[in-house]
């Protein structure tokens, strides 16, 4: 699959994070990204508890697109990870999916782990990029 | 010219940092370096006295480093020469310093023409760049700031050294960049920072007041880190050690993130680049850092202001508990130092006060670091555990024949077994023999080693730690000896053959019995001395020799403890000096067996009880115990005898046997000396005879016996006394052997 877009938000639904592979119709990723924050919200109210279950942290599959799908993630802080890959990847199986977005948790976790990084901020840490790159190459 | 330049600008206080500066210039071995370090010596003095001056001039160099970072690497790479270029350059800062600094000291408010910060920053770096590439010879990163009041003893230096570029320099932006930080001293240190720089200048001056220290620290830091990018100086180890102390007063701990941040975000860096560094260092991502993970993060913040890059994932030589105490070469370090020193420019005031204390300190701390791994070389290394077997044979210089006696209270078991070994060879080979044979040295500390054993149920190690401890050398063979022999009764494999060698050396030990014998006749010094020694094997022997023959097969049923006996017995009289005990045991054996067995366990108790010789007595105890088992308890307690001595083991079996009836009225005297008992001994000979003879004869021997009975209780009481050290001993080595146990189970 060649497009992977993924992003992580906070509450107010800002992105903390936004890549996607590749580069062109980043536009549209954001979007659908942003979109489907909307089903995240949705599927989170739905609950009404706090999910501390990593099951209920992974929100499985949003929504089916066209031709891509996506998937969402939420920790405990509310912030949403937001995956979006392309249908046409069928070797993506939700174990996968769900070991990305552990890993994504992880990654995050650590950089909250950095004093220098002020919550709300745009992630910049690199060791997040370089996670993100590979997990995307992985997907790609 | 170095010298002049550091007498020239030692302001006094100099000495230190002066001497660290020559040390450091010495290894640096560069001539430009000399300046710099008289630079350093000067800035780190300076620095002392001005640090109100230099913290702003400090901090607004490091501004003006990192601002010029960029401007004056590339320019000034190509003009500055290596290393004595940097030097010259510093020289030229310097000398500008200096005049800046005269200015600024003298008014600390002068207001030097201001000099377009652009010039300034450009010193700055070019100061740095030249103190960087010192330390690192190839930094060419912005060299440290020498705070303004550096400058004015670099002045002073510069006229001592006399570098070529001076002029160029000098002409150069350090003017301006001396005016610069001047004019920041000049202002209020905030102000004025502020004035040059944008904001962060006044956080880092406020901040780097406090942080200066650091930063210029860490400027330091990083031109010598740039020696060897990434790796750690042990001067830079020791700078962040002390500032993690600061934070974090147990080197063991962690500085919480929020600390750390705060720490770090003095150093003017960009978030976003702490962030990175923070990444980089927090190895294990927890959100604090260790003390390996503080020294890596300082280490990247260092370096980041000397203008290296972040790299992307932390270096090796980084990584928590990688990061080694290097020995970074002393040029690298002290040029680092020097630099930081020298460059005018850079360091920051507060950095002066810290530099110079930490290039001060540095080399103390690299020293000490450097012992400090030495301690734990050598504490790792020392172990020492004792040292059974090497010992054995050293213990007892007088053995020929050394048994691996392990030395006293070495809780070798190997030792012990060595000499249960040995006792058994010697066993199986004394049993044959005359008792008297073995040798008084084994005699003794068989004895003692024995009857500990024995009463230790055999324990080899108890026996041979007591007769360890015993050890006199003769003695040690002798029991080592014996406990052979005992072994040998008692483990009939015993393999080392009965060492026939200890018998003549026992025969010095057991010429401790029976040379004491005759030594007590001869020289009453030596009785003494055998005395003691025998006393300790006394108790077996005279076991033993009480019943010889009975005896030794006791010792087979006993298991080791009438071996011993009955062995040391027969090993005493097999000593030439048994000559005198042969009569005795003649006399003894016959009949004496019983009483022997009786006196050896009055003596025993007698000297448990009344003697101070535990030893000696505990052994007797363990021997009377093993012949009581043996023979028949009966006699156990022939109240009078305790006191007697245990005379070297034939002897007072011998004496026992004759003069136990004497004797045990007697008993009780403790202080009589072997030399009584061998006078008694010699006299008891005769006192058979004399027994048979008339009155006179009888009195005579009475009088006889009462010696020997005094001799005995002597005996006795030194036996007794032995006795409580072998236990002593058998328990140390017991407590070794247990603790050795999970050893030998690793």
């Amino acid at each position: 699959m060649a497009d992977t877009g993924r992003a992580g938000q906070t509450l107010e639904n800002y992105p903390l994070y936004i890549r996607s592979v590749p580069t062109e119709n980043e536009l549209k990723f954001h979007y659908t990204v942003h979109t489907s924050l909307d089903v995240v919200d949705e599927k989170i109210s739905a609950m009404g508890k706090a999910l501390v279950d990593q099951r209920e942290l992974y929100l499985g599959l949003l929504y089916p697109t066209e031709d891509y799908k996506v998937y969402g993630y939420v920790t405990n802080s509310k912030v949403k990870f937001v995956m979006v890959v392309d249908s046409s990847n069928t070797a993506l199986r939700d174990n996968e999916i769900r070991s990305m977005f552990r890993k994504l948790h992880n990654s995050y976790t650590d950089i909250m782990c950095n004093p220098f990084y002020n919550p709300g901020d745009r992630i910049h840490s690199r060791a997040f990029d370089n996670m993100v790159n590979s997990m995307m190459m992985q997907v790609c | 010219a170095r010298r002049e330049l550091c007498g020239a600008t030692r302001l006094g206080y100099f000495g230190r940092s002066q001497f660290y500066i020559a040390l450091k210039l010495v290894a640096v071995a560069q001539s430009g370096l000399p300046l710099r370090v008289e630079s350093l010596n000067t800035v780190k003095d300076l620095p002392l006295p001005r640090f109100v001056v230099s913290k702003n001039e400090q901090e607004s160099r490091h501004t003006a480093l990192y601002s010029s970072d960029a401007d004056n690497p590339a320019s000034y790479s190509g003009v500055i020469p290596p290393p004595p270029g940097r030097i010259q350059v510093k020289k030229g800062s310097v000398s500008h310093d200096a005049v800046q600094q005269r200015t600024s000291t003298d008014q600390q408010e002068s207001t030097s023409p201001v000099v377009s910060p652009q010039q300034s920053p450009p010193t700055s770096p070019h100061t740095w760049r030249k103190h960087n590439r010192h330390p690192s010879g190839g930094n060419n990163e912005r060299p440290l700031a020498g705070p303004g009041p550096f400058w004015a003893p670099f002045s002073e230096a510069q006229p001592g050294s006399s570098t070529s570029s001076d002029p160029i320099w000098s002409g150069h932006s350090p003017p301006p960049h001396q005016e610069n930080w001047v004019s920041f001293a000049d202002t209020p240190p905030t102000s004025a920072l502020l004035a040059m720089h944008p904001a962060s200048v006044q956080d880092q001056t406020t901040v780097r007041t406090v942080a200066s220290a650091t930063t210029t620290n860490e400027i330091r830091r990083q031109s010598s880190s740039y020696d060897d990018p990434w790796k750690i100086t042990d001067e830079q180890r020791q700078y962040y050690v002390n500032q993690f102390k600061t934070i974090q007063p147990d080197l063991n701990g962690f500085i919480p993130g929020s600390a750390a941040k705060e720490f770090f975000t003095k150093s003017k860096l960009p978030i976003l680049e702490l962030s990175h560094i923070w990444e980089l260092s927090d190895f294990d991502k927890d959100g604090a850092l260790t003390l390996d993970e503080f020294c890596a993060a300082f280490h990247l913040v260092v370096a980041r202001k000397n203008g290296y890059d972040l790299p992307e994932k932390l270096p090796e030589s980084l990584m928590p508990k990688l990061i080694d105490l290097e020995d970074s070469t002393e040029v690298g370090e002290q040029t680092g130092e020097v630099g930081y020193s020298s460059s005018p420019a850079e360091a920051p005031p507060s950095k002066s006060p810290s530099m110079p204390s930490l290039n001060q300190t540095w080399p103390e701390l690299n020293q000490s670091s450097e012992q400090w791994e030495t301690f734990s070389e050598r504490s790792s290394s020392s172990q020492t555990l004792t040292q059974f077997d090497s010992n054995i044979a050293p213990a007892d210089p007088d053995t020929a024949i050394v048994h691996p006696v392990p030395i006293r209270m070495t809780p070798s078991k190997i030792h012990m077994q060595e000499m249960e070994l040995k006792r058994t060879g010697s066993d199986h080979a004394n049993p044959t023999s005359p008792l008297l044979v073995k040798p008084p040295d084994l005699p003794e500390e068989n004895k003692m080693s024995s009857s500990v054993k024995f009463t230790a149920g055999n324990t080899v190690t108890d026996g041979y730690s007591s007769s360890d401890s015993y050890a006199s050398d003769p003695e040690q063979i002798g029991s080592t000896v014996t406990r052979q022999r005992s072994h040998s009764g008692t483990s009939p494999d015993n393999t080392a053959p009965p060492p026939p060698p200890p018998r003549p050396h026992p025969s010095h030990s057991r010429s401790s019995s029976l040379d004491m014998n005759r030594s007590f006749s001869v020289t009453p010094g030596q009785q003494q001395a055998g005395v003691v020694a025998y006393p300790p094997a006394v108790p077996p022997r005279p076991q033993p020799s009480q019943g010889a023959g009975p005896h030794v097969h006791r010792p087979v049923d006993a298991e080791g403890l009438i071996a011993h006996t009955s062995t040391s017995p027969q090993q005493i009289p097999e000593q030439p000096n048994f000559a005198d005990f042969s009569q005795f045991e003649a006399f003894a054996v016959s009949g004496v067996n019983k009483e022997e067995e009786d006196e050896i366990e009055t003596h025993s108790e007698v000297l448990q009880v009344e003697k101070p010789s535990d030893s000696a007595s505990s052994l007797r105890v363990a021997k009377a115990d093993g012949r009581v088992e043996d023979k028949a308890p009966a006699n156990v307690p022939t109240s009078g005898k305790g006191t007697t001595p245990l005379a070297p083991p034939p002897k007072p079996i011998r004496r026992r046997l004759k003069s136990e009836d004497e004797l045990r009225p007697e008993a009780e005297e403790h202080t009589q000396k072997t030399g009584v008992i061998a006078a008694v001994l010699a006299s008891q000979p005769s006192i058979p005879r004399s027994v048979g003879k008339d009155k006179k004869a009888i009195q005579a021997s009475i009088r006889r016996n009462k010696e020997t009975n005094t001799v005995l209780a002597r005996l006795n009481s030194e036996l007794q006394q032995q006795l409580k050290d072998v236990l002593e001993e058998r328990i140390s080595l017991e407590v070794q052997l247990e603790q050795l146990r999970p050893f030998s189970h690793l």
